[in-house]
């Protein structure tokens, strides 16, 4: 049966070319090149304009600033993903204690955070004028001179991704069946045995992928390198990029240091994709299975603490946001035009952004969907696949590289500053789509599955049909989706940093600026305002996306 | 939308399959037959025999590769499912679960749920005449499986097309339910005399309310004829290995056990 009616549920092939769905998928497609492509060919003229500045621009600094990339990269992830494995191994190994579920939420938080609340988490910790300054001067003697520089953008990086890898971790060890557990308990296996014989070789299929999602993660960082690096001796080529155009204004350095960019991420991806890794990096919270473990006290010793120092390391600066921003003057923030004003020019951003994210990702589905349909068992055509992989190619070109390529390419045109807001709009809400793809795509194909015939023998299509039946079954993965690309978008500070100015100016742009004028209270402040509303977003992202079964 | 009143007649229309061939990329099917006007017909055959594939060529929801379906007399090759003068009921899935009873059912008038007075009257009798009145504002996961494939046919009454497609609607049913709704098409057929073909893996069901039986086998028409003269062992060979240990009495035992 499940053959026929697999069959069964196509409509026939030749209104293809008139169904509306395509059309959609067809221009967003369309939206989407012009982005990239505009961004290419502004680099590419600037290249060809001034052949032998890109060419100089390979210098000393320039192999500095690379290995320096690479370096921080692997580092983090080594930092990252070592620890993950063995918290995550504790975690699985008492699948019931209270606050287990607890702990796991807030391991989640992280991905929730704008890097630069998470930056100003840190320095609120660890410092010169931390909370910890103090504890670290007594232990040193002699001054804390503070985390700027590669032991912050280490300890920011672990901070995200530690947690990320474990749940990760957590997730491969759940798919070991229970009567593998059951069996070994049976057998007598101490924890030794048992993580070499069960565990390690789960673990070890899912490190290449979670080890190179957190690499990825790690050599796109812009914001953590830009609020922690401190100086040229830890700077990457995302934040070269940003530097050569706001502050050397070396365009040939910035084409240089872009390209190689590219260059650099694509090969990650390629590598990525052949070891099958999750590349958006969400993770399911894990539910515990029913398992037949016998973890002794010892063990059990051990384990505590490594959940304890895994838990106070990703706390704490989610603590110390909070403890700071409380500090700051908040009555005299509120009141303030600037903050006011950045408040406004974020909330609006953010939103359209958000709702091109879904627009576009709406549009790629169906469209991604009827051609499905339309082309049964024969080869996918070309327009199927850009329509499938299309949103998974922005992962190759990061926010920067996109901004800079336009940057470099307005310059000539006009005031490159006063189409911040529709870049800031157009670039955040194309590199949310993943995830935005993520919370829409399943559930359209779901309904898709029940009503194509239905609406194809009513004769409903076009609007009647997204107003009748797509609508309703797709509110809550829409809204799923629009929040969490609202939060990404809100806390961005890519795009912002090259195209912002005193006259448009988002909340992590003026962060940006406080933190950079010394005014630590105020971006404390502003820090814990943005760090709730992302939060907030998350959530509530998370709630709609596990309500939505419900209704089905 | 090319539909509405032009499409709707009282008696049925011929259904007509000439020469189709169709493949989903495997053996081809090929359909050469003809569905008399205004009777049930009841198709049968194995698992792959094509019987599903029929019905969504002569709705539209497949193209044949070469050849015509005619309905009426009229070559509906080019038109879209939902111009095509024809109703199709599914084994599930026929409803919309965020919509109601009536809306469901509305749809059967207007693709858009712009209704008038004359309309409501429809559904409403509609409603009254599958046993669904006073749950017009239900949604479909209040109602029982019978329930919800007489909200499907309700929609069959309002839509009004010479041709009804069955294609197992009740097979997830049980017996005595299943009787019932055999009845109720029964029922609907004398009254509009539509043309209904009715794809089912039950030989009771065949015996119940069709009186033409078309077998197929293996992508082809193996036998047509009278119901009653497959079961009284005229049928082809094919038929009785289809139903098993010497048709006759045998059917109904082979039958309880097939049941799903």
């Amino acid at each position: 049966m499940g053959a026929a009616t697999l069959k069964t549920s196509s409509p026939p092939p030749r209104r293809a070319s008139s169904d509306p769905r395509i059309t959609a998928g067809v221009i967003a497609l369309a939206a989407i090149s012009l982005l990239i492509g505009g961004a290419f060919a502004g680099l590419l003229f600037e290249g060809a304009h001034d052949f032998s500045g890109a060419w100089a621009a390979f210098d000393p600094y320039l192999l500095r600033v690379v290995r320096f990339t690479l370096w921080q990269a692997a580092l983090s992830t080594l930092l990252s993903v070592g620890p993950a494995l063995f918290v995550a191994r504790a975690l699985s190994r008492h699948p019931r204690f209270l606050g287990r579920a607890f702990i796991l939420q807030l391991f989640a938080v992280p991905l929730a955070l704008p890097a630069i609340v998470a930056a100003l988490g840190i320095l609120a910790l660890y410092g010169r004028a931390g909370y910890f300054a103090g504890v670290f001067t007594g232990i040193g003697g002699g001054s804390w001179p503070g985390i700027y520089g590669l032991p912050g953008i280490l300890v920011a990086h672990v901070f995200f991704n530690l947690p990320l890898a474990t749940r990760l971790f957590l997730e491969a060890l759940q798919t070991i069946p229970a009567d593998q557990w059951r069996l070994s308990s049976q057998l007598g296996m101490g924890a030794r045995p048992a993580f070499r014989l069960i565990e390690w070789p789960t673990l070890r299929a899912a490190l290449p992928g979670v080890a190179g999602l957190v690499f990825m993660l790690c050599i796109t960082s812009f914001t953590i390198v830009l609020t922690l690096g401190g100086g040229p001796a830890a700077t990457t080529l995302e934040v070269g990029i940003y530097q050569a155009l706001r502050f050397d204004f070396d365009p040939a350095r910035a084409v240089t240091l872009t390209l190689l960019q590219i260059a650099l991420t694509f090969v990650v991806v390629l590598a990525l994709t052949r070891l099958g890794a999750n590349v958006v990096g969400d993770t399911n919270l894990p539910v515990a299975p029913r398992r037949y473990l016998s973890v002794n006290g010892t063990e059990t010793l051990l384990n505590v603490v490594l959940i304890v120092l895994a838990l106070l390391f990703v706390v704490g600066p989610m603590a110390a946001t909070v403890m700071a921003g409380l500090g700051a003057d908040l009555g005299r923030l509120a009141g303030e035009v600037a903050v006011r004003q950045a408040t406004l020019t974020s909330a609006v951003l953010a939103f359209l952004s958000a709702l091109l994210s879904v627009t576009l990702s709406l549009a790629l589905t169906m469209a991604r969907r009827a051609l499905a349909l339309n082309h049964r068992s024969g080869a996918k055509a070309m327009l199927e696949h850009a329509a499938d992989t299309g949103a998974g190619f922005v992962l190759v070109v990061p926010p920067i590289v996109v901004g800079a390529g336009w940057f470099l390419l307005l310059r000539h045109v006009g005031d490159v500053f006063a189409i911040a807001p529709v870049m800031v709009v157009a670039v955040n809400a194309v590199m949310a789509m993943p995830f935005a793809l993520r919370a829409v795509r399943p559930a359209y194909d779901a309904a898709s599955e029940r009503h194509e015939r239905l609406c194809a023998q009513l004769g409903i299509a076009g609007w009647n049909r997204l107003m009748l039946v797509d609508w309703p079954s797709l509110r809550r993965p829409l809204a799923t989706a629009f929040a969490f690309a609202m939060a990404l978008s809100l806390g961005d500070l890519g795009v912002i940093a090259l195209f912002g100015s005193d006259s448009v100016q988002t909340l992590p742009y003026l962060l940006l600026a406080r933190m950079g004028s010394y005014r630590t209270q105020d971006a404390a402040g502003l820090a814990l305002l943005l760090g709730l509303v992302c939060l907030a977003l998350i959530v509530a992202a998370h709630w709609l996306g596990r309500e939505k079964n419900r209704d089905a | 939308m090319p539909d509405g009143a032009a499409s709707r007649s009282e008696k049925g229309a011929s259904v007509r399959l000439d020469q189709v061939s169709f493949s989903y990329g495997e053996a081809p099917l090929v359909f050469d037959v003809d569905f008399a006007a205004a009777k049930i017909t009841a198709i049968m055959g194995p698992s792959g025999s094509g019987k599903s594939t029929l019905l969504n060529l002569v709705a539209g929801f497949e193209v044949p590769q070469s050849g015509r379906v005619l309905i009426g007399g009229a070559d509906v090759n080019a038109a879209p499912p939902s111009a095509r003068p024809v109703s199709m009921v599914f084994q599930e899935n026929n409803l919309f679960a965020h919509l109601s009873v009536e809306q469901n059912v509305g749809l059967g008038r207007s693709p858009s749920l712009l209704l008038t007075e004359a309309d409501r009257a429809a559904i409403a009798g509609a409603l009254e005449r599958t046993g669904l009145a006073g749950k017009e504002k239900r949604l479909p996961r209040e109602l029982s499986g019978g329930e919800r494939q007489r909200v499907a046919l309700a929609r069959v009454l309002v839509r009004d097309r010479p041709v009804l497609l069955l294609d197992e609607p009740f097979a997830s049913l049980g017996p005595a339910l299943r009787d019932d709704m055999l009845d109720l098409v029964a029922a609907v057929h004398a009254e509009r005399g539509m043309t209904v073909l009715f794809v089912t893996h039950q030989p009771e069901d065949a015996r119940r309310i069709g009186g033409h039986m078309v077998f197929l086998d293996n992508g082809l028409v193996a036998a047509t004829g009278k119901a009653d003269d497959f079961f009284t062992g005229a049928g082809p060979e094919a038929f009785r290995r289809y139903i098993g240990a010497g048709a006759g009495d045998a059917v109904s035992r082979d039958v309880a056990r097939k049941r799903t």
